[in-house]
């Protein structure tokens, strides 16, 4: 199976990233755009055949090491 | 008196840390390999130090704060001994839950390195009463992701509690909610700082602050 | 990689080998070359290797010294410093892989400079960097700026090493072009410095380090090749590094060489595998063999031709001592290093290369150095500017605007927005830095007295206008540089940049800046110890300005007794050594307020220089002064000024509005220091019983920066004209 985790930093936080980009963005004409937020996603193979204990697994995984849910909030997918 | 400073893949402070603590104190230091599961005995500090451990990748602190080392560490800290992390060493407290908030990126995207003036918040700490009357210090800064971030109501705890023991005097050079420098727990024995003491041990580094604070620890 | 239909000679050319060079290829095999073959021909004949323009001139160099351990030739130049220990540096090229990709390329040429260094059993203590970009103006430079600052950042900072000094100039010559040449100094023990030489055959070669990808293929023939516009298509092959690897690869080298099994050792760099294998069994006349399926690999389905030249970054080769192949192990499981053995020296004289059961390559090694190309190239002697009349070139119609305007103009503005992105203080032996108000860097030499002064340094103007004259002011200036510390200029290292060697005129800088320069070295006994050489920096046909970069390192026996230019006090007097002659030929006044670029650059004496050197260092060890700053860029008035804000205190100068006083306060004469003393009138006597001609200059104190009749400016206004320009720069707003 493969596992697909998205990092983001929690709403109230202010992401500093985020903010540049969406200035840059205005600066080469895009006006558009608006709360732009950085993240990373983290994909890696995971052994076994049962999604939903594979999800718990992942989850476990991030609440130790792949998230800070202190000041970022994650997303779960398992295919 | 005797101390640690736990060594981390990617540490890149931890001689300067024992070389300030030794030269500011007498104490002997001895260097701990992160893949030890057991601290020295008869500690009187622990000092997590500064540097990149694990590169910074994922995020700062996150792979150290799982280190084995750690669970020792996390043990000693609860049971009182005093424990100081610099810079990378403050990101990984965080990590690892012994002090609350994290460190983001700093306000302007960028490492900065520069002499700072600190106002000392609470001189009554195990970390600071060796400063006496005094309410101001200096050391320098050298960090990519200072910027202290916590929520509204864990700010206000740590100013009640003078768990807030050093603040950005002047200017605040990364974005620290509140200028905050430095936190220390409630407990009053685990200490987290962005500044360097490390690089603040004597006359002809620019300040001699950082050893008043390992003097006072360690006095 | 290659089409069955392409012959080999066409494939010589698409690797950069003339068809000369081929010719005596097939000549030395006997046969024709395979690919892979052709590939290890290519990268140890190019430029960037073989060093085939340059070396005919570089042996001009002098070379040798009492303090000299290892001059050029291995990884990096080895001086005694005294109490059993010695001091590594070399500074090196990045070019091209940092215009192309400015943060990778930056990063890894300071990772790479880094490995020159702790290859040879040194602790690297301290960075410095020299960068040349284009006109602020030019669409690129902006991010060119950000990209190779942030690298030099990211890489030096993680691995731990304080960066405490450099340059940083701008010019439209180097708008297609940009230079970025980084330089390391580190400590050993003066009988444990580590060779690349194979001391015998039947030896394990070991690698250890970060795995290999396709990272970088053609580097070295890249750095030794023009740009064009189709240059952006080259991307792919910038290596990406990896400091936090680097750092672990420090720390298990040094301590893999405690151990006593490493018998030669050399690092990856410039054409990775085979310019380490070829040269660690070429330079120790035996041979090698490799098995290449042992070589650890990030990617799959990687050919020989594609390990042999790929420039991963974080990889080192080491020839251990026998039956020690196990004691590498604990080490690099410890630093979670990938190794493995990948051969064994031998007593062929070939290099042989095994691949999924096959030789791929078996030539002999002594062509590779032997017969690697050796080009005399036609030069012609470089025109020369004649000498301005300093009496014809205007005088200023404002004062205060020329002085503003020089002291904020892109190359003397301060830098404050870059080198604030450095860690300068990790290791805690940083005593100056380019924060603090000193022509030099000092580090404290861990644990003793002793400090090392760290400079760089070039003037291209004057390389432009007079290669020979030019070549001699790079050395004097860093020599000056170390001397105004306080410190003994013990040896340098070169970093020579110019465009293309195969064109008469670009021929003749290289030579004649090569013979200035090594006129200045011997003169001042300042010998060359390490060095690179980055020709081919042209664009579209357009050179860079010649630009021969000058690193050096000086020593002090007492840290106490190191000098700065952050301490004037209120009524020091100011003290100018060295003669005046108001040369204004090539000065930043001439460019910066009249547009002129013409003239030729400030002579340099070199007695002179040494007289006033040697006086000046006497001033400082008798503590007779308590600042000091070489006169550089914009003469007598910046050097001022700079002393005045690094002190925050202002400065009164003493010219009066003679007609000559803009030649006086803006002339670039060489061999000049600005002093401050407590007691004038005893500097002076000194002076006149060593024959060092000596005048009252100024005074400190006040709030202004001033000249009496001609100008004052307050000292908030100073600040900001030095301060504004690059911040503002960097956000768009200049």
């Amino acid at each position: 199976m493969r596992a697909r985790v998205q990092v983001f930093l929690k709403p109230g936080v202010l992401d500093v990233q985020g903010k540049a980009i969406e200035g840059a963005l205005h600066g080469l004409g895009f006006p558009g755009v608006d709360h732009v937020r950085v993240g990373k996603t983290i994909e890696f193979d995971l052994a076994g055949s049962d999604a939903a204990a594979a999800e718990d697994e992942v989850k476990a995984m991030c609440e130790r090491l792949l998230a800070n849910t202190v000041i970022e909030s994650y997303r779960v997918e398992v295919a | 008196m005797k101390a640690a400073v736990i060594v981390f893949p990617g540490s890149n402070c931890d001689r300067d840390c024992a070389v300030g603590v030794e030269r500011a104190t007498g104490a002997k230091v001895e260097m701990v390999w992160h893949a030890e599961p057991e601290l020295p005995g008869g500690l009187d500090l622990i000092v997590l130090p500064g540097g990149f451990s694990y590169g910074d990748y994922l995020r700062c602190g996150a792979m150290a704060a799982q280190s084995p080392v750690m669970k020792a560490v996390v043990a000693a800290a609860n049971d009182g001994v005093p424990t100081l992390g610099i810079c990378n060493g403050f990101q990984i407290l965080c990590e690892a839950h012994l002090l609350p908030g994290a460190l983001l990126r700093n306000e302007k995207l960028k490492y900065i390195c520069k002499p700072v003036d600190l106002e000392i918040v609470n001189g009554n700490t195990r970390f600071t009463a060796a400063f006496g009357e005094r309410r101001t210090a200096r050391m320098t800064i050298g960090n990519g992701e200072g910027n202290f971030f916590a929520e509204a109501e864990t700010l206000d705890r740590l100013e009640g509690e003078g768990q807030v023991v050093f603040r950005y005097a002047n200017e605040n050079p990364n974005g620290s909610a509140r200028n905050i420098a430095g936190i220390i727990n409630e407990a009053g024995n685990v200490l987290g700082m962005m500044p360097h003491p490390d690089r603040a041990f004597e006359a002809e580094l620019g300040s001699i602050d950082g050893a008043v604070l390992f003097r006072s620890v360690l006095g | 990689m290659t089409s069955p239909a392409k012959s080999m000679a066409e494939l010589a050319r698409e690797y950069g080998l003339k068809a000369e060079e081929y010719a005596v290829i097939l000549q030395r095999l006997n046969r024709e070359p395979n690919a892979v073959e052709l590939g290890v021909f290519s990268v140890m004949w190019s430029e960037h290797c073989s060093y085939k323009s340059s070396r005919k001139h570089l042996a001009k160099f002098p070379t040798t010294g009492p303090r000299v351990i290892c001059g050029p030739g291995e990884n990096a130049g080895v001086v005694d410093i005294g109490d059993g220990q010695a001091c590594i540096f070399k500074m090196e090229s990045h070019n091209h892989p940092s215009y192309i990709e400015p943060y990778q390329g930056a990063a890894t040429g300071v990772g790479g400079i880094m490995r020159d260094v702790f290859t040879m059993g040194a602790r690297p203590i301290a960075l410095l960097n020299a960068l040349r970009f284009g006109d602020p103006s030019h669409p690129k430079t902006r991010r060119l700026v950000e990209g190779v600052v942030a690298g030099i950042g990211g890489y030096g900072n993680c691995v731990g090493v304080p960066t405490v000094g450099g340059e940083t100039n701008f010019h439209r010559g180097y708008d297609g072009n940009i230079l970025v040449n980084a330089m390391c100094v580190g400590i050993a023990d003066a009988d444990k410095i580590f060779y690349s030489a194979a001391p015998a055959a039947g030896l394990p070669v070991v690698y250890f380090g970060s795995k290999t990808g396709r990272d970088g293929i053609h580097g070295a023939t890249m750095a030794s090749a023009e740009f064009d516009e189709d240059s952006d298509e080259k991307r792919p092959t910038v290596q990406v590094g990896d400091p936090f690897a680097e750092k672990l690869l420090i720390e298990a080298t040094l301590e893999l060489m405690k151990t006593g099994a490493v018998a030669a050792i050399q690092d990856m760099g410039a054409a990775g595998l085979t310019s380490s294998s070829v040269e660690m069994a070429g330079k120790g006349s035996v041979g090698i063999e490799l098995d290449l399926d042992m070589v650890p690999q990030r990617e799959e389905g990687m050919t020989a031709y594609e390990m042999m030249l790929s420039e991963s970054q974080e990889r080192m080769l080491a020839i251990l001592k026998p039956g020690r192949e196990r004691d590498g192990h604990a080490i690099f499981e410890k630093w979670g290093l990938d190794a493995a053995i990948i051969g064994w020296t031998t007593d062929t004289g070939h290099i042989v290369l095994k691949h999924k059961g096959q030789i791929v390559c078996d030539i002999p090694l002594s062509p590779l150095s032997e017969d690697a190309p050796l080009y005399d190239r036609p030069w012609t002697e470089p025109v020369k500017h004649p000498r301005l009349d300093p009496g014809q070139i205007p005088a200023p119609a404002n004062w205060e605007a020329a002085v503003l305007k020089i002291l904020s103009c892109p190359d003397v503005a301060s830098k404050r927005w870059l080198w604030e992105q450095y860690d300068r203080h990790v290791m805690a032996d940083t005593l100056e830095d380019s924060a603090t108000g000193a022509d030099a860097g000092i580090v404290r030499v861990h644990g003793s007295r002793k400090g090392l002064a760290v400079t760089s340094d070039c003037t291209p103007r004057y390389v432009q206008n007079d290669p020979y004259e030019g070549g001699k002011q790079a050395v004097a200036e860093a020599w000056r540089n170390l001397t105004a510390v306080g410190s003994d200029p013990i040896a340098i290292t070169d970093n020579l940049n110019f465009g293309n060697p195969e064109r008469p005129e670009i021929m003749g800088q290289i030579v004649r800046a090569i013979d200035g320069m090594a006129l200045a070295c011997r003169e001042l006994d300042f010998p060359v110890v390490s060095g690179n050489v980055s020709l081919y920096n042209e664009t579209n046909g357009a050179a860079i300005p010649p630009t021969p970069t000058v690193g050096a390192v000086g020593l002090l026996a007492d840290y106490d007794d190191h000098m700065d230019f952050s301490n004037l006090r209120d009524g020091d007097m100011l003290i100018l050594i060295g003669d005046n002659h108001g040369e204004l030929g090539a000065s930043l006044y001439l460019r910066e307020l009249l547009g002129r670029e013409d003239g030729a650059p400030p002579p340099v004496d070199l007695v002179a220089e040494r007289r006033n050197g040697d006086f000046v260092r006497g001033l400082i060890h008798g503590k007779l002064i308590t600042a000091c700053h070489d006169l550089s860029d914009g003469g007598l008035v910046i050097a001022a000024a700079e002393m005045a804000l690094a002190s925050s205190i202002g400065v009164t100068l003493s010219a009066s509005s003679g007609a000559h006083a803009h030649p006086f306060l803006f002339g670039e004469d060489q061999g000049r220091y600005l002093v401050a003393t407590r007691d004038a009138a005893r500097v002076l006597a000194d002076a006149g019983a060593a024959g060092v001609h000596a005048i009252v200059a100024g005074e400190a104190g006040g709030e202004a920066f001033a000249s009496k009749e001609l100008f004052s400016i307050a000292m908030p206004a100073l600040r900001a004209a030095n301060e504004h320009w690059m911040p503002d720069y960097m956000a768009a707003k200049a």
